[in-house]
């Protein structure tokens, strides 16, 4: 790579770089070759990056007013909503950036799950993937515990409750993870201080996130092997940096939407009520980025097998590597592949909604055909579907799609129709 | 590009019919026309002024609201009463302060800066005074329940006649709207329970809308602010948007990929 070569103009720049090759790096990363073919779907990387800093900083605001007592915490909510300059905004786009952050990163996860990015060379940017999408699903948890209301205390004790479902330890467990006997004041502050912990552990895994990505370089829409640099390449800045500008602003134009029109629409009526232990809820619903998970759970008529499954359905994501045994990347050239990809994305939509609705009749069904779809594609589909699978011939490089006339798909589709 | 477009659209429609079929249960409300909603909405000042009387005339006496001080009365975006308007109404009310340098608490009329009064002393005293049941907090009810303003407009326009065969207790009423149609709280609007100070006719109709239309500024006091900014903010990234689609042709027309 080039970065070996790269000296700084300046004596005093030689200098520091010989001490500390911050100035290397800045190199590296503007020069980064990156394929030139890359579309929009990769372009959520960096809008997540946006995100995670969004919450930060708005977070780190919020936490300057925010009261973590379990008599407070509501009224300190709105305190910040009705008193605090600009208290409104800055709660809003930190509780909607929750549902932004998880709608980026779902496409950044279905993009790679399209394009085959989890393989290898690339299985530990994956599974750092993986742990920081775990993380982000606590933090998230977690903050939404933090208003206290009746979603937050009663979602807290649901999901804490489901600990207690491991034999033997479990209730310990729960009375240790509460800090007493039910969700109380104690469980709030360990969940305000995790809360603000989490964020600066994803900051870290990103940075190995990137760290990894930038050793084999990026995938790429038709999934080959590519020499860096060369005429397949674009360097980082400034191609790739205006197109993810460009697409961050489209990002940024629909979440400004939701902050300023509609707030409160992805959030649930119970949490503006507050925390009473004494009422329960008649639903009582997680955000919607956990529902497919949610719908996992409620599946399965045993509480610990319920629990199992619902972390083997993330879990397994991080064998994913091993289990899909198709030597092709790119599902552009694996046409069977595309097809169970788009069922595999109804069957996770399809839970989801599943997991808004009450558990019984139909829907639990319905919960249960799914689940048992969602293991059948990783366990049983991709496994075989890698050695019966016949696939569409590669390209030798990126610039011959692209001479081929319109990039990746058209070229694909016209290899398509000769097989047929 | 197209179909990236055309991806995100279906996706946040799924997300808005999601979000919908979690938020609102399948009821008809009754509809008006808010004056609040929609790009530019604002909220209608008389209406404002009209739903603080019917507040504090009839709800008051049993629900708190205690998110709200009377300075927020004279705020922008709100009913915008004179600060003149505001001092008076504060003044109306009693609270007790203290301890003064003598330790004895200490009753004086109420400030600018004074919470709203609450008309019990705490939720066990307003369950007793109410046959068991809380009168909620209006400071945020209008976002505490799934159907919002319409719900609350449709609840205190929803009492009617118990069906044929169904049961009511002591105490207990009978509304079309509410959650298991059984409601503790009797029909608190009747034609011409107050008298406007504007000499609107106090329907029950108009009285339920004023009302809801004090309630949701209530609860979302910067709803005008909201609308203002967002507006400016969207244009302003529309027009970003446009300014680095065409830096990005421009930059990219030096490599033969398309973008």
């Amino acid at each position: 790579m080039s970065e070996h070569e790269y000296k700084p103009k300046s004596k005093v720049g030689q200098w520091f770089n010989d001490r500390l090759p911050l100035l290397t790096l800045a190199n590296h990363l503007t020069d980064y070759p990156t394929p030139k073919n890359l579309n929009y779907w990769w372009t959520f990387g960096g809008i997540l990056t946006f995100c995670l800093i969004t919450q930060i900083v708005t977070g780190l605001t919020l936490a300057m007013h925010y009261i973590a007592h379990a008599d407070m915490a509501f009224e300190s909510v709105e305190h910040i909503m009705r008193d605090v300059n600009y208290g409104w905004l800055i709660r809003y786009i930190h509780a909607n950036g929750a549902s932004m952050f998880f709608l980026a990163v779902y496409i950044h996860i279905f993009r790679s799950l399209f394009y085959g990015s989890y393989k290898s060379p690339r299985e530990i940017i994956w599974i750092l993937g993986i742990i920081i999408y775990l993380l982000m699903m606590a933090a998230a948890f977690m903050g939404y515990v933090l208003p206290w209301g009746q979603m937050s205390f009663w979602g807290a004790t649901v999901i804490t409750n489901l600990f207690s479902a491991i034999p033997l330890v479990g209730e310990g467990i729960v009375t240790w993870l509460w800090g007493g006997y039910s969700v109380d004041n104690p469980t709030l502050t360990r969940f305000f201080t995790l809360h603000y912990l989490i964020p600066f552990l994803i900051l870290g895994l990103v940075v190995l996130h990137i760290w990894a990505l930038h050793v084999p370089g990026n995938n790429n829409p038709v999934g080959i092997d590519i020499k860096k640099p060369s005429k397949d390449t674009v360097p980082f800045h400034p191609y790739i940096v205006i197109k993810d500008g460009f697409a961050l602003l489209m990002f940024m134009i629909v979440f400004a939407f939701f902050v300023f029109y509609s707030p409160n629409i992805l959030g649930h009526a119970d949490n503006y009520i507050e925390a009473n232990p004494m009422v329960t809820p008649a639903h009582i619903v997680p955000e919607w980025y956990l529902l497919p998970f949610y719908a996992i759970l409620r599946s399965v008529p045993d509480k610990l097998l319920g629990v199992v499954a619902m972390l083997s359905a993330i879990l397994i994501l991080a064998v994913l590597p091993w289990l899909d045994t198709s030597k092709i990347r790119s599902a552009v050239f694996r046409p069977l592949y595309r097809q169970f990809y788009w069922i595999l994305v109804a069957d996770v939509l399809i839970l989801g909604y599943v997991g808004a609705m009450p558990a019984e009749g139909l829907y639990l069904l319905i919960a249960r055909v799914a689940t048992a779809y969602y293991f059948l594609h990783f366990l049983v589909i991709l496994p075989v579907l890698g050695f019966k699978e016949k696939t569409i011939p590669i390209p030798l490089s990126i610039t011959e799609p692209v001479l081929g006339g319109n990039p990746n798909l058209a070229m694909a589709k016209q290899k398509e129709s000769k097989i047929e | 590009m197209k179909t990236f477009i055309k991806f995100c659209s279906i996706l946040g429609f799924i997300l808005c019919i999601f979000s919908h079929s979690i938020a609102a249960d399948k009821v008809d409300y009754l509809k008006t026309d808010w004056s609040f909603k929609g790009l530019f909405g604002k909220f209608d000042r008389g209406s404002l002024q009209r739903g603080y009387q019917v507040y504090t005339e009839v709800c008051a006496a049993c629900h708190s609201m205690k998110y709200l001080s009377y300075r927020n009365l004279s705020e922008k975006g709100g009913p915008e009463f004179s600060v003149e308007q505001a001092k008076a109404i504060a003044a109306s009310f009693e609270v007790v302060d203290g301890p003064n340098a003598d330790g004895e608490m200490f009753t004086r009329p109420a400030k600018l800066s004074d919470k709203f009064v609450m008309p019990y002393e705490n939720e066990k005293a307003a369950q007793a005074a109410n046959g068991g049941a809380y009168p909620p907090d209006m400071s945020v009810l209008v976002k505490a329940r799934g159907g919002g303003v319409d719900y609350i407009y449709s609840l205190l326009q929803g009492y009617e006649t118990a069906p044929a065969g169904m049961i009511l207790d002591e105490g207990v009423h009978y509304n079309k709207y509410m959650y298991g149609n059984k409601i503790k709280m009797s029909a608190p609007l009747s034609d011409g329970i107050i008298e406007y100070r504007d000499g609107t006719t106090a329907s029950v109709e108009q009285m339920s809308k004023d009302v809801t239309t004090f309630l949701m500024w209530a609860a979302e006091p910067h709803l005008e602010a909201r609308h203002r900014m967002g507006f400016k903010a969207i244009i302003y990234l529309i027009i970003l948007t446009t300014l680095v689609y065409f830096s990005m042709k421009k930059i990219w027309s030096r490599v033969e990929s398309e973008v």
